[in-house]
């Protein structure tokens, strides 16, 4: 029998409508409120308490099987009921098999490893519309799923399966409540209406609209400004390539395409067939019971079976046999005929049968390649299939894998039927169900065939998470007196000494080069002692290369092992690019950019280090000046850190007075700033620390004796150790400022440091305005770190805030003793001068990467504020807003 | 002088009896009324319903209706079935 209603919906759902009677309105309120104390209740019941109702669902679906296919069947004159049996069955069985060992209660899944846990909430009331094609089957999927979930249902059928629909829902219900579900926990509307539909859609205690249907439901679902699972029609387009197994896909899709009467929206709709089997395939579909179409019989199915207004199938068609629709059309077939197989040329309206036919009308195309074959796939799956499902049937790995690449489909069945693999958990590990997510593609939220995951929100409890966190430092490192001695433990064939033009006359070079294995060639690479230039560092690469250098030897200050490291850097690999590798990060181990692995040649870096304060010998930083762009470039990675570090005070023993200050202030501020940064951990603490103690203790007496070897031995020491915490810790704002004001003013980085120091402690022990967010830090520590300061220093104080004012009052003396200006004012640089650089020093300190570590966020009006005091002088640093005065 | 009175709620089956009983109470109209419900896992749809009316009952009585010891996915449910406003809530023992 042949029904003329439309069954691919097409009908506009009101968004909202004013025409339901009050009393129609108390009822669909009643069903609401009936749904959503049901759900409340729900919310109590634990994941034993829903398994326990789960399962004798299961079996009543089971048990009536047979019976709801046939009122199914009876009803809506679709299909074929010993199929709906087996719907019935799969909704029921396949879908419990699927969810019974599932936790959909409580925790439902752990990540121990990333310490998250992810927990189910049920969603409350589901409004739920079921459609003609598949009713009573998706009705028992989702009072099974629902059951799952915790949640409560009101089911809209279409109205021509309304009965056998509302049967279902009453068997779930009834089991379900004997088994201990909540009153009211599923309903069904008495007479399903569209200003119904409209108005439950837009209901305020309705969570979810689960929409299974045609485009016009999902289309009304999805714009009632509700959470909605929208699923509904598709084209599947399949491509039976040569080298499948043709006895086999010919079957399959005969299965398919004839199940429940070709019912299923993932069923075949148009076959591409490569030209070479075409002939082959036909006659086999004819063997087994299809009828091959002529050119005047496929004229006339595409007259009958599509509707030529509007390119869509004619209801009249949808859920028939074949042997019905040829007789209804006047198509003279074999009695018995499974299929109807209409040849076509082409896709689109002016190739009707390339339209979805949910009936046992397959068209079918000679594709002349695979190329020919693919594009007819595309074609169809843009023509009403986007997102839905694809079929392919191929035994070439390389083609299943480009068909799936080009057809937008949620499901790609591999050489199985499309219309049950799509479904799930049949003919492969698809999740079982009965509503296809179809992508955007289809106007739909999501590609996964619908389950439990669907109907739950899923929280997310994730706990803190230590980062790992690590300690890198050279893996020798050689100090003391005489410490160059320990070069002769590196064999070498050739090495390249860089340093600077002062360090050749003192006799350094010599002094290094006694040292080297015998029989070792040297070359000396005199280069400015400056920031290095890129200019410099190609030339030095070249006479790397040159040389064929194993070794290279950095003797000179912070520059010139900067240097010495980007120029092993571009010797090893002559493809990286700076410029790239020198991207803004703002986690190491998160970076963007990668230093380069493949290297061309290997050479050892030894940094022998002739000031005491960079600590560059064992810190994987380098800045270069990029004279050409105007720039400096500053990389960081533990790649560049030297080998080898030889900390020998023979080497600083002539270092000028000024420098000593300059680079002993920048060794005691690597320190603190390590100290307090918020990549502080136990292992750079204690470096940060000892220097803390040995810069205080030595840099006065070096200053004051330079030729006391005891004070240079450990304050070379100390510069050493402040940046092995450092390199690890990272710095803070008072690095970020000073590297502007140095820049600016043309200020030596230690003294620039100096400037700022007294204040940068007294901010950082103050309230922050803005904290930082930072995973490795617990709570506030800087002001108390502080005062662990000074009390290893033993400058007493009993409160935190008395030791912080302390360490302050220490540094300052220090300063003064070393004879460095007490403000920035005393340098010369009038206010007014000041005053205008201001924007500039505040824009380029914020650029600075260094404050990302420091405990306090620096807001921009606060680094104004530290300039200004910095300019003021010393004298006035005192932390703004104390923190607790405790003792510590 | 106002007065306090409480009634212990056995258990979920008896939610609906124990409020009725609790009901006569309401006729007093004064004072505070604590219904005890600490040993009260979970509560079904006569509960729930028992609740409504026995809100109902109270509203517009010079009586306060305080629910006391209600475990938190209890309240959690009567969150959703917006009864929480109905009602105060105490976890204070006698």
């Amino acid at each position: 029998m042949i029904t003329s209603e439309a069954t691919k919906e097409r009908i506009e759902i009101p968004l909202a409508d004013k025409s339901l009677s009050a009393e129609r309105i108390a009822y669909l309120d009643g069903l609401v409120s009936r749904a959503r104390v049901a759900a409340a209740i729900f919310t109590q019941f634990t994941q034993q308490d829903v398994d326990r109702i789960v399962k004798p669902m299961v079996l009543a679906g089971l048990a009536q099987a047979q019976y709801l296919a046939r009122i199914a069947v009876e009803e809506t004159r679709l299909g074929v009921m010993e199929d709906k049996v087996i719907k019935n069955m799969v909704a029921s069985e396949f879908v419990y098999n699927y969810v019974k060992d599932r936790r959909t209660v409580g925790v439902i899944r752990e990540f121990p490893e990333r310490n998250l846990i992810e927990m189910a909430e049920p969603i409350g009331v589901l409004f739920s519309l079921t459609p003609i094609t598949n009713p009573t089957s998706t009705v028992l999927f989702k009072c099974i799923v629902a059951i799952k979930t915790r949640n409560a249902v009101i089911f809209s059928p279409h109205p021509r399966a309304w009965k056998c629909c509302s049967e279902a829902v009453r068997i779930m219900y009834e089991t379900a409540l004997k088994h201990g579900a909540p009153e009211g926990v599923f309903s069904c509307l008495d007479t399903p209406t569209l200003p119904d539909n409209a108005y439950l859609m837009h209901h305020k205690d309705v969570g979810l609209i689960d929409a299974t249907g045609g485009p016009g439901v999902v289309k009304a679902a999805y714009s009632s400004g509700k959470p909605a699972l929208g699923v509904g029609a598709g084209n599947t387009p399949v491509y039976l390539e040569k080298t499948a197994d043709l006895n086999t896909a010919v079957v399959d899709i005969i299965i398919s395409k004839t199940f429940d009467n070709g019912t299923i929206c993932a069923s075949e709709q148009t076959v591409a067939i490569d030209d070479e089997i075409y002939d082959a395939a036909l006659q086999k579909f004819s063997d087994l019971g299809a009828h091959i179409c002529s050119e005047e019989e496929t004229r006339l199915l595409e007259r009958t079976v599509i509707d030529p207004q509007t390119g869509f199938m004619q209801p009249m068609a949808v859920g028939q046999k074949a042997a019905d629709i040829a007789r209804f059309i006047g198509l003279k077939v074999k009695p018995g005929t499974k299929l109807l197989i209409a040849p076509i040329h082409g896709v689109g309206r002016e190739h009707p049968l390339s339209a979805e036919k949910l009936f046992p009308v397959l068209a079918v195309y000679r594709a002349k390649s695979t190329a020919d074959a693919l594009q007819v796939c595309i074609d169809v799956n843009h023509a009403g299939g986007l997102g839905h499902t694809g079929v392919i049937f191929s035994r070439n790995d390389e083609i299943i894998r480009k068909f799936g690449e080009v057809i937008n489909a949620g499901r790609i069945i591999v050489n199985s039927p499309g219309a049950i693999g799509a479904l799930g958990a049949v003919y492969n590990d698809l999740v079982p169900t009965f509503s296809f997510g179809c992508g955007t593609g289809g106007g739909n939220s999501t590609t996964d065939n619908v389950n439990i995951y669907h109907y739950l929100n899923i929280k997310r409890l994730a706990r803190r998470t230590q980062n790992h966190m690590w300690f890198r430092v050279p893996n020798q490192i050689y100090f003391n007196m005489n410490a160059v001695e320990n070069l002769r433990q590196f064999p070498s064939r050739t090495t390249v000494i860089i340093t600077n033009p002062a360090l050749e006359q003192f006799g350094h070079v010599d002094l290094v080069r006694r040292h080297l294995c015998p029989k070792t060639h040297v070359h000396v690479s005199v280069i400015p002692d400056a920031e290095p230039e890129v200019k410099v560092i190609d030339e030095v690469v070249e006479t790397l290369k040159f040389y064929k250098a194993d070794q290279i030897i950095a003797l000179g200050g912070g520059s010139i092992i900067d240097a010495a490291k980007i120029m092993k850097l571009k010797y090893e690999s002559p493809d990286a690019d700076l410029e790239y590798l020198a991207a803004p990060f703002l986690d190491l181990r998160k970076r963007v950019v990668e230093y380069p692995t493949e290297k061309t040649s290997h050479a050892r870096l030894i940094a022998i280090p002739t000031t005491s304060g960079t600590g560059s010998e064992v810190t994987p930083f380098a800045v270069l000046t990029d004279k050409q762009r105007g720039r400096k470039v500053t990389l960081a990675d533990y790649s560049l850190s030297p080998d080898v570090a030889i900390v020998d005070p023979q080497f600083v023993m002539s270092m000028p007075k000024a420098l000593t200050a300059d680079t002993g202030i920048d060794c005691l501020t690597h320190a603190l700033e390590a100290g307090v940064s918020n990549y502080a951990s136990p292992y750079t603490d204690s470096n940060a620390m000892q220097a803390i103690r040995l810069a205080f203790k030595y840099l006065p007496i070096a200053y004051e004796h330079p030729q006391d070897e005891e004070a240079r031995c450990m304050m070379h020491n100390a510069a050493c150790i402040a940046a092995m915490a450092f390199s690890n810790a990272s710095v803070g704002v008072n690095h970020a400022l000073a590297h502007a004001l140095g820049a600016r003013f043309g200020i030596a980085h230690g003294r620039a440091n100096a400037l700022l120091l007294p204040h940068v402690i007294a901010y950082n022990a103050a309230v922050p305005a803005k904290f930082m967010p930072s995973p490795y830090s617990q709570g506030y520590v800087a002001h108390k770190k502080y005062a662990l300061v000074a009390d290893l220093l033993n400058l007493g104080g009993y409160t935190v805030d008395e030791k912080v004012a302390k360490l302050i009052d220490a540094i300052e003396q220090l300063l003064d003793r070393l004879d460095f200006p007490r403000s920035i004012a005393e340098l010369g640089i009038s206010k007014e001068e000041f005053e205008k650089a201001m924007p500039e020093l505040v824009k380029n300190a914020f650029d600075d990467p260094s404050w990302r570590s420091n405990p306090r966020m620096p807001l921009m009006t606060e680094m104004v504020e530290l300039f200004w005091q910095g300019y003021q002088g010393r004298g006035s640093a005192k932390p703004k807003e104390k923190l607790e005065s405790q003792n510590v | 002088m106002a007065t306090k009175a409480v009634f212990l709620i056995p258990d979920e089956q008896h939610v609906s009896s124990a409020l009725e009983d609790a009901g006569l109470r309401l006729k007093g109209g004064s004072g505070e009324l604590v219904l005890d419900f600490s040993t009260v896992r979970r509560i079904d749809a006569s509960g729930l319903r028992a609740l409504e009316q026995f809100a109902n009952a109270a509203d517009g009585k010079a009586l306060k209706v305080v629910l006391r010891g209600v475990n938190i996915t209890l309240y959690r449910t009567l969150k959703l079935v917006k009864l929480t406003p109905r009602f105060s809530f105490t976890s204070e023992l006698s």
